[in-house]
């Protein structure tokens, strides 16, 4: 039998490294001073969450999440948990390094937040804008994560405003997914009812279908926080400062204390973070959409 | 007030098509084509078909068909959710189909309201949030819509509800807050589309009086729409019949009963039987008084003196049924010193719960005593009367 059934024949050629490559030098060069406003401009917003985390002592950081995790979830002790959490993280040293991976994490969080919400709304309104949308999400998704460290480091070089980049671009999927499946799924009859009451587009958006998409609308919200904070661990190796260097640092020079401390804190982050988004925001009418959007991030 | 009574609303031969070769759809249907035949040779679906009609001011007029007749159709050509795909709704001598989108807007804030099947309530927001909806997309500032609403509320009899969520409510009230939102608009007319049939059926019929009541205090004029023929003749000053898109007899109830159109209507109006629809748990109560087996005559004296009855039901101590004391056995096993289960009347009829009232009509006209209800296992759920029984189907 012939080699060329066995083997995929070398003759059958697709080359789409170099033109990639070519297409990033080619915007690299070109758009230079568009990518030099870019990294000023989230430099700027970095500097100024960065400066609003710093003001704020420790001790009224463990203070507002003592407070929050009360209200939010109605348990002291679990309060109490997560306070002294906190200040274990403190107490391993590791204190400016969270903030520096806490400022990340929120400057993408804003940014996802401030780009995705309108583009749900956008895919749940028109199906072709879900056309277009839907398979950049599939494969915003399914890229591996690292992949988008190179065009960051390649436009923007290394450090913190790269790493804004890619975690918003990693993290920003959840939000527009869910935005669009909750206004969605609000129940034809109850949007039909605004309609036949006389409301303009606007008021069916802004005071029927947002408020009733809310809870899967936070759900996504507390995803996109999440996936952020997943990210913004692998974005150390493009510099990214912050627990995730801890743990790069680790791994480099075969410490593992030092890597399980930083590893220990980003898990400590994130069960607070999810707690917390989790619980702000409680349906009057009870949880069966939450739940049911739980649900559905389980089932994808 | 004009003698002759003016028309509100005005349909003329509306059409509503849904697929791509409507034109095809047109020439077929010129020939006199039927639905089925239409929607296999085009792939369009006919929803409505030439209807004509007219609601004059004050008046409840009642659409009914089965589900797929075309009926919900209408009923959103009307304010324009559905767009007709020929024909004209006139409404106060204007052309619904004709307003600018903002005089269209207009229309559904002021002239007619609509209240669901599933009653479309916002799940976020309190009862008073969504009985003032209509006024708070008006513009209209929170304190008078809120008060507009709480007099609303008050009017369907949800006073001190205000403040819960609809999830909290049972279904009969959930209406009533839709029938609230729709009146706060003080809308010349109602869009009521299937308001009821979500609701079992002894609060249908109490909501169908309340509608009945509203609808005289406040001389609001209804376009009703229902799968329910009886709901119909309670309602309805005119009665319209569809049937695959055709409006197919419109009249009064009598003319209806007396002269139907075709063996369609007349077969629509046969099932107007409530005896087919309620079964013996719609219509039971139970019992004021009940006896154990165990207990001697005397506690069953006692027992029936308490509650003022003449005969009472007996059962053992798994409420099975066993059958019915008289107070003339309860004294004579007093004095005789006899047992009560000496005593008890045993060949007592017994319907099940989900027996349809024409099926126990015969047992319940021949009993000396209330019929007793039970379930599979022979336990007693409740009792059903003469009275109750008869009540059930006037």
């Amino acid at each position: 039998m012939p080699d060329w059934l066995y083997n995929f024949p070398e003759t059958i050629k697709l080359n789409i490294r170099e033109p990639i490559d070519e297409f990033i030098s080619y915007i690299n060069v070109n758009w230079e001073g568009f990518f030099d406003a870019v990294t000023k401009g989230l430099r700027g917003m970095l500097k100024g969450v960065n400066w609003f985390i710093g003001i704020i002592p420790w001790w009224v950081l463990v203070l507002a999440v003592f407070i929050l995790t009360w209200i939010t979830t109605k348990k002291p002790l679990r309060a109490v948990l997560y306070s002294l959490l906190l200040i274990f993280i403190g107490s391993m040293g590791l204190w400016s390094y969270m903030e520096q991976t806490l400022a990340i994490v929120i400057t993408s969080v804003i940014l996802s937040l401030v780009i995705g919400f309108p583009l749900g709304i956008l895919v749940a309104s028109g199906k072709k804008a879900d056309a277009i949308i839907r398979p950049v999400l599939d494969t915003m998704q399914t890229m591996p994560s690292f992949v988008y460290l190179i065009p960051a480091v390649m436009l923007l070089g290394l450090g913190n405003v790269p790493a804004v980049i890619a975690t918003t671009i990693y993290a920003i999927p959840p939000i527009i997914r869910l935005t669009s499946h909750g206004i969605k799924q609000v129940d034809a009859e109850v949007v039909e009812a605004a309609h036949a009451f006389g409301s303009t587009r606007w008021q069916t958006l802004i005071k029927v279908q947002i408020p009733q998409a809310m809870p899967t609308i936070m759900t996504g919200v507390n995803q996109t926080i999440m996936m952020a904070l997943a990210m913004v661990v692998t974005c150390s190796m493009i510099g990214a400062t912050g627990l995730g260097s801890e743990v790069i640092i680790g791994i480099n020079r075969l410490e593992i204390g030092r890597g399980f401390a930083a590893g220990i804190s980003v898990v400590i982050m994130a069960v607070i973070l999810d707690r917390l988004t989790q619980g702000i925001y409680k349906p009057k009418g009870g949880d069966l959409v939450a739940e049911q959007s739980r649900g559905f991030i389980k089932g994808k | 007030m004009p003698s002759k009574a003016e028309v509100l609303l005005k349909v003329n031969n509306l059409y509503k098509l849904y697929g791509v070769n409507r034109q095809a759809a047109r020439d077929l249907m010129k020939k006199g084509a039927d639905k089925s035949e239409i929607l296999k040779q085009t792939g369009v679906t006919v929803a409505v078909n030439n209807v004509s009609f007219e609601v004059e001011r004050g008046k409840i007029f009642v659409l009914i068909g089965l589900s797929g007749s075309g009926k919900s159709t209408v009923i959103r050509c009307i304010n324009m959710l559905q767009q007709p795909s020929s024909g004209s709704v006139i409404f106060e001598n204007q052309d619904i189909g004709k307003l600018s989108r903002k005089e269209l807007l207009e229309f559904r804030r002021t002239k007619a309201s609509m209240v669901f099947q599933n009653f479309g309530l916002m799940s976020h927001r309190d009862v008073l949030g969504n009985v003032a909806y209509g006024l708070e997309i008006r513009g209209v500032k929170r304190e008078e819509r809120e008060y507009k609403a709480m007099e609303m509320i008050k009017m369907v009899g949800l006073e001190g509800w205000e403040h819960q969520n609809p999830s909290s409510l049972s279904g009969g009230m959930r209406q009533r807050v839709g029938i609230a939102r729709a009146l706060t608009n003080d809308p010349e007319m109602l869009l009521m589309d299937e308001p009821f049939s979500a609701l079992d059926p002894l609060v249908r019929r109490d909501m169908q009086f309340e509608l009945l009541s509203i609808q005289r205090k406040m001389n609001k004029t209804i376009l009703f729409i229902t799968h329910d023929i009886d709901e119909a003749f309670m309602l309805g000053d005119m009665i319209g019949i569809m049937r695959d898109g055709k409006l197919i007899q419109v009249g009064t109830a009598e003319e209806m009963t007396s002269n139907p159109a075709d063996d369609y209507v007349r077969d629509f109006i046969v099932s107007a039987d409530k005896s087919r629809v309620f079964c013996a748990k719609h219509v039971m109560i139970t019992p004021s008084s009940l006896i154990r087996l165990s207990d001697g005559s005397g506690k069953a004296l006692s027992i029936m003196k308490r509650n003022g009855v003449s005969s009472s039901y007996v059962i053992d101590d798994k409420m099975t049924f066993i059958g019915v004391l008289t107070l003339e056995d309860a004294m004579k096993a007093r004095s005789e010193n006899l047992s009560v289960e000496s005593l008890v009347i045993r060949d007592v009829e017994t319907v099940k719960e989900d027996d349809l009232i024409a099926d126990i009509m015969p047992q319940a006209a021949r009993t000396r005593f209330p019929l007793a209800v039970v379930d599979e296992e022979g336990r007693l759920k409740g009792i059903v009367s003469k009275a109750a029984v008869l009540s059930s189907i006037s």
